[in-house]
């Protein structure tokens, strides 16, 4: 599919849920030019000169943080990193302070992660002139990691239509899962969910999906099998017996593969749990990406920074 | 917009671009080192065609390449909507070689400006020169073609509308006016 779309509707990308398939075709397309950036012996564009973005993480992130720094570095937009941890956010500062003393500094971009659900939208409504990057909002959305997800199957596949997609693991607390099934439905992928029943929300067939109950059914017929994180910090307590009987229930081995498509490629959000969702013969084996999901990343990050800040602050003028 | 004139029709396009071929290989004594980089989008299929006349004449193919210039230009907050943003790409280091860049319409010189940023990042060629299917007068910046297909003296408020088989349906050049 090819983009008709030419620019992002809103400055800022807070979800996928808002998006329309033109617009997430656009940053698809747009991501496939920014891939070969990352390629060159300069790896530098100067697209974002002179342009302020600020990483705002209020809560742990090694990949999405460096990921996204990477990307804005690349566009040769200046960077500043703020982490909660030696902070004044550990001296009592509320967000909207912290916010809004960032803002009096003049970025033009604020990439931000916040375990409370809807924050970047609360940032993203108060500050007009500023566009918004989610993230990572608790356990809402992850938009990059949805786009980065799609960029890698439609690379590998040629298509997202009429993919069938298998989601295994912890749907309950995760917010790259939702992401994800707004993006594969809209680009009418097929998408099925298996997890434990204390791990899947009550009825989360009404996005559209089909939820099975046992990872081999999960597998049958698959093209895609992304595999989620257990969040043992999100759960405070563990939702099944043991992570030794989830390996052996929900676990992805070699074995348990075989039952997939030929040509099934295996994903995974990282960071993993070796021997707990995933075995290493599995994340490690030729049946995965989950090394070109980083690389890509990159790329897709750049795309969604290119369009906001470069190619849409103008759009308003 | 109407066509003010008809500039070249499909024969002539094909003639004038036989001519700036012609005139590459002379000017470079030959194709040694040489690669045809044209920029997206209309310039892509004048250096393909370029590249073709020279390889019936010499009787071996030159290196071609595409170069997208989008991230490096000095508008990129003032004009919406941007075009997509493609893959730059380029056969072979540029190191040391005769790049000639090749466009559609030489005007205010700015997205050749942009296309030398470009290219620079890709290395140090040891000459870079400019074809051009039309010239159409107007620099806001210190840049000439060395290789030009026709000149045409314009006013400002008119639009050079090149049309390419490849991406257009069939050839030709005209000269409209707002």
């Amino acid at each position: 599919m090819r983009t008709t779309a030419s620019s992002l509707k809103s400055k800022d990308l807070l979800g996928i849920e808002p998006l329309t398939p033109d617009e997430i075709s656009l940053i698809l397309d747009t991501a496939e030019g920014f891939k070969e950036v990352s390629e060159r012996p300069v790896k530098k564009v100067p697209a974002l000169r002179g342009q302020l973005v600020i990483n705002l993480f209020m809560e742990a992130s090694t990949r999405t943080r460096v990921s996204f720094e990477i990307a804005e570095k690349r566009l040769s937009a200046d960077t500043l990193n703020f982490s909660a941890s030696g902070s004044a956010v550990e001296k009592g500062e509320t967000l909207i302070d912290t916010a809004e003393n960032l803002v009096a500094m003049r970025p033009n971009m604020i990439v931000m992660r916040h375990k409370h659900p809807g924050s970047p939208k609360m940032l993203a409504e108060r500050f007009e002139n500023i566009s918004v990057i989610n993230a990572g909002d608790g356990a809402h959305e992850h938009p990059t990691q949805a786009l980065l997800d799609a960029f890698t199957i439609r690379e590998r596949l040629g298509r997202l239509q009429g993919v069938n997609v298998s989601i295994i693991g912890d749907i309950k607390y995760s917010r790259v899962v939702r992401s994800n099934i707004h993006l594969l439905t809209k680009m009418k992928a097929n998408v099925t969910l298996a997890a434990p029943p204390s791990l899947m929300p009550v009825e989360i067939e009404k996005m559209g999906v089909r939820v099975v109950h046992s990872l081999d059914e999960a597998i049958e017929g698959a093209d895609v099998i992304m595999m989620l994180r257990i969040q043992l910090e999100r759960q405070g307590k563990l939702s099944f017996p043991s992570l030794r009987e989830y390996y052996n229930t929900f676990g992805l081995t070699p074995e348990r593969l075989r039952r997939a498509r030929e040509g099934v490629i295996v994903m995974h959000p990282g960071p993993m749990n070796r021997g707990v969702e995933i075995a290493s013969d599995v994340a490690d084996g030729p049946w995965s990406v989950i090394l070109e999901q980083v690389t890509n990343g990159v790329a897709v990050r750049m795309a969604v920074l290119y369009l906001l800040g470069g190619a849409h602050s103008g759009a308003n003028e | 917009m109407n066509v003010k004139k008809r500039l070249l029709d499909g024969s002539r396009m094909v003639r004038a671009i036989r001519r700036m071929a012609i005139e590459i290989v002379e000017r470079n004594r030959g194709i040694d080192d040489l690669m045809i980089v044209g920029i997206r989008s209309r310039g892509v299929p004048i250096a393909e065609r370029i590249a073709k006349e020279i390889e019936q004449m010499e009787g071996q193919p030159v290196a071609t390449g595409i170069l997208d210039i989008t991230l490096y230009r000095d508008d990129l907050t003032l004009v919406a909507p941007q075009p997509v943003v493609k893959p730059t790409k380029l056969p072979e280091s540029i190191e040391q070689k005769v790049i000639v860049l090749v466009d559609d319409v030489l005007y205010t010189g700015r997205t050749v400006r942009a296309a030398l940023d470009a290219l620079v990042d890709f290395g140090r060629p040891r000459q870079v020169m400019l074809a051009v299917l039309i010239d159409r007068g107007h620099r806001e910046l210190p840049i000439h073609a060395d290789v030009i297909g026709k000149t045409v003296p314009t006013d400002a408020h008119e639009v050079i509308k090149v049309k390419m088989a490849e991406l257009d349906g069939d050839d030709e050049v005209l000269i409209m006016e707002k």
